[in-house]
């Protein structure tokens, strides 16, 4: 469809489309939202990397891909690797890699992909240094495979290897904190996202393009099929994340933090807000509410002193 | 020969690297293991020499990561390589379908090295042979030299056929013994073996690929023959190559089972990398002794030279089969694979497997006479005594 000029110069976010339609993602699907802003903000001189995740599914199956875009499928605990050895090719074979015109190596991986099994090539990939983008997009289980927990489920939440029940066998752990892992790694740029504010989202990928070196980007991505939620809901759930704190939109520049979202002046809303809407939190006992509000408050508490310390 | 040969005293290992540097790899990823080590150490040393242009050297943190790495250059359209041994080599197991999966012609080199347990730094074959299924190419090294040629060969025909290539070599005993290699003049070297041209790139941004999506019912089945397709194609590229790799630098490869006084041999000794040195070796010394033997050395284990052995089957009355490897349940891996080639023929020679050297267990001609009077006397009696040989055993 052609944009009109005038309409584009009135656009927050770019008009170009390079995320085809008849991709095949769910209804309200986080992940295929958080792909086709990527693609806006990068273009189509652009190298993905997908590993096993939802997102292999969403590209589409052999002959076909939704992504107007070079995309190497591969091994579920490789991105890292895969990135860092297409971004060295591209190099040895002299082309510009990175920076307002170089070719962006763009891996993308979901949370099991990125917190758990892919954790060792995310590592390698910071330490060393290579010039790509990793986006971890963030649907808080692994929804591939069936909606299994993954290190980076919050606490209280039902799936299906933690399924609540008569015993309440349900996740009792805290949602890893994997973008203070990748911090420690003391790499260039870091941050949070969310789909829910797509021009916060590619003025972030738009830094990660300027700033030399490795980035990494933690985007929000609901997923209405394992997170038992209405399929119309995926954004306000996204917006209510940020809103009460729980997934806080902040960066990490240089060893600067910068809170970008929720306000640090207002009080966050209740985590309940968050969770009513969704069927996976379901079994949650009062308490369960109370141990993840508390959790939600200390971290939030956390990244304000951090701010304010190394703001 | 037509040129000047380099001649440097190297181990295996350097040969290994000096290939590599010589086929103008563009990227290596690696992680050390021993013994494989020297191998990468020698690499970055031809990097801050400055020996080496346009290379990028990728230390990863793992084997893991060293093939998915070389896997993302080459699907870049790099010349990737790397090298890696036993541990490390299962480790890369996944990684290595990847590879083959996306007609992917890296190479590695594989120091054979024994599997813990128990912890065992010397050789045995086992490693390299457990990746028979994975749609890689397998060289297998008897010396230094054949490191060296292997190395370039391999590139050739990985990038004629488009699929990854191992070449293999022995625990110290290739991989940290010196030896002569006669080294091939750079500009030579590029003649052979030109700038790779992949099957596909990821930098053609007008026209977008995807590669290794998910393949259903209807196509996955086809993919698979395409590789083996690719397999057979290359029993026929490995010749030429082999047979080029002669014209050229004097060393002739053509056959993938190299073949060494069968022609009027009653039985020979069949087996793989260095161990067929010292059977040459002992062919030599049981021939003075009246035994008519020889030694069919497999060159190429993937793809399988089926009807080279067909031929040589058909003019001897035994093999024994060395393996420096077991598949636990069965039987030596070159063993069954031969016995597997011939039963479908008219070529039914007495076979028998010896399973020998083990973790580094010493192999000397005095083990080869005694498995040639083994040989003879079965030969004589026209059947075997036992199938498998655990020829070392302490008894
Ligand atoms: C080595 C390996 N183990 C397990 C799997 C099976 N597997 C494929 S996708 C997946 C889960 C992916 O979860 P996540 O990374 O969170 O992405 P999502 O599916 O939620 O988008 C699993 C376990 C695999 N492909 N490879
Ligand atoms: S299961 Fe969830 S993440 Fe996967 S495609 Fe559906 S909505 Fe998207």
């Amino acid at each position: 469809m052609e944009i009109p000029e005038n309409v584009k110069k009135r656009l927050s976010i770019p008009a170009e489309e390079h995320f085809y339609a008849g991709h095949t993602a769910c209804q309200g699907c986080g992940a295929s939202l958080g792909l086709r802003y990527v693609l806006k903000a990068y273009g189509k001189k652009t190298i993905f990397a997908i590993p096993a995740c939802c997102s292999t599914i969403i590209a589409g199956p052999w002959p076909y891909s939704a992504l107007n875009a070079n995309l190497f499928h591969t091994a579920f605990e490789t991105t890292g690797a895969v990135i860092g050895g297409i971004e060295a090719a591209l190099k040895a074979k002299g082309y510009k890699v990175k920076g307002e015109d170089g070719i962006m190596v763009v891996g993308w991986a979901g949370d099991g992909g990125t917190a758990d099994i892919g954790l060792q090539a995310l590592s390698g990939f910071l330490e060393r240094g290579h010039d790509a983008v990793y986006i971890m997009y963030d649907n808080e289980a692994y929804m591939n495979t069936g909606i299994q927990r993954s290190s980076s489920t919050p606490y209280g939440a039902w799936t299906t290897n933690t399924p609540g029940g008569k015993m309440h066998f349900l996740e009792k752990r805290n949602k890893k904190k994997v973008i203070d892992i990748v911090i420690a790694h003391d790499i260039p740029y870091a941050a949070t996202a969310s789909v829910a504010y797509p021009e916060d989202f590619i003025r972030k990928l738009k830094k990660a393009q300027k700033i030399p070196g490795p980035s990494f980007i933690q985007l929000f991505a609901p997923c209405p099929t394992g997170w038992r939620s209405p399929t119309d809901k995926s954004i306000e759930l996204a917006r209510l994340a940020v809103q009460t704190a729980y997934f806080p939109l902040f960066e990490y520049e240089n060893g600067k933090y910068k809170i970008n979202m929720p306000s640090t002046k207002k009080e966050p809303k209740p985590i309940e807000e968050f969770l009513k809407l969704q069927g996976r939190f379901k079994y949650m006992t009062k308490e369960d509410v109370e141990i993840l509000q508390q959790w939600v408050i200390h971290e939030w508490e956390k990244l304000k002193k951090l701010a304010e310390v190394f703001g | 020969m037509k040129y000047k040969p380099i001649r440097k005293v190297v181990s295996g290992n350097y040969a290994a690297a000096y290939a590599a540097k010589h086929a103008r790899v563009e990227v290596v990823a690696a992680y050390p293991i021993t013994p494989q080590t020297s191998i990468i150490e020698k690499i970055a040393e031809f990097i801050s020499n400055g020996e080496v242009e346009n290379l990028q050297y990728v230390p990863v943190e793992s084997e893991h990561s060293a093939m998915a790495a070389c896997i993302g250059a080459s699907a870049a359209g790099a010349r990737a390589f790397t090298a890696t041994s036993a541990q490390g080599l299962a480790l890369m197991h996944e990684m290595l379908h990847w590879a083959s999966g996306a007609r992917l012609p890296i190479v590695m080199v594989d120091v054979n090295r024994a599997m813990a347990p128990p912890w065992s730094v010397w050789d045995d074959q086992t490693d390299s042979l457990a990746q028979r299924d994975t749609g890689w190419m397998q060289f297998y090294a008897e010396n230094n030299q054949e490191v060296y040629d292997g190395v370039l060969m391999a590139f050739k025909v990985a990038e004629t056929v488009n699929l990854p290539a191992m070449v293999v070599e022995s625990a110290f005993i290739l991989s940290h013994t010196y030896d002569i290699v006669e080294m091939i003049p750079q500009e030579l070297v590029d003649e052979f073996l030109p700038p790779r041209k992949p099957l596909y790139t990821l930098t053609d941004f007008d026209n977008p690929i995807a590669v290794g999506s998910l393949g259903g019912p209807n196509d996955y089945y086809e993919f698979r023959y395409k590789i083996e397709k690719a397999m057979d194609d290359a029993r026929k590229v490995i010749k030429e190559v082999g047979k080029e790799f002669g014209e050229m630098f004097g060393r002739d490869y053509r056959q993938m089972i190299e073949l060494y006084r069968t022609d009027d041999a009653d039985f020979v000794f069949m087996g793989m990398g260095s161990l067929m040195g010292t059977v040459k070796q002992a062919v030599d010394v049981l021939r003075e002794e009246g035994y008519k033997v020889g030694a069919a050395k497999v060159r190429w284990f993937r793809p399988f030279p089926k009807d080279e052995l067909y031929e040589l089957a058909k003019n001897v009355e035994g093999i024994a089969v060395l393996d420096r490897n077991f598949s636990f349940g069965q039987e030596g891996i070159l063993f069954n694979e031969a016995k597997g080639v011939l039963y479908n023929t008219n070529a039914h020679p007495i076979i028998k497997n010896y399973i020998v050297g083990l973790g580094g267990r010493d192999f000397t001609v005095n083990d080869v006479k005694k498995i040639a009077e083994n040989m003879k006397a079965i030969i004589e009696k026209g059947e075997l005594d036992v199938e498998v040989d655990w020829y070392h055993l302490k008894r």
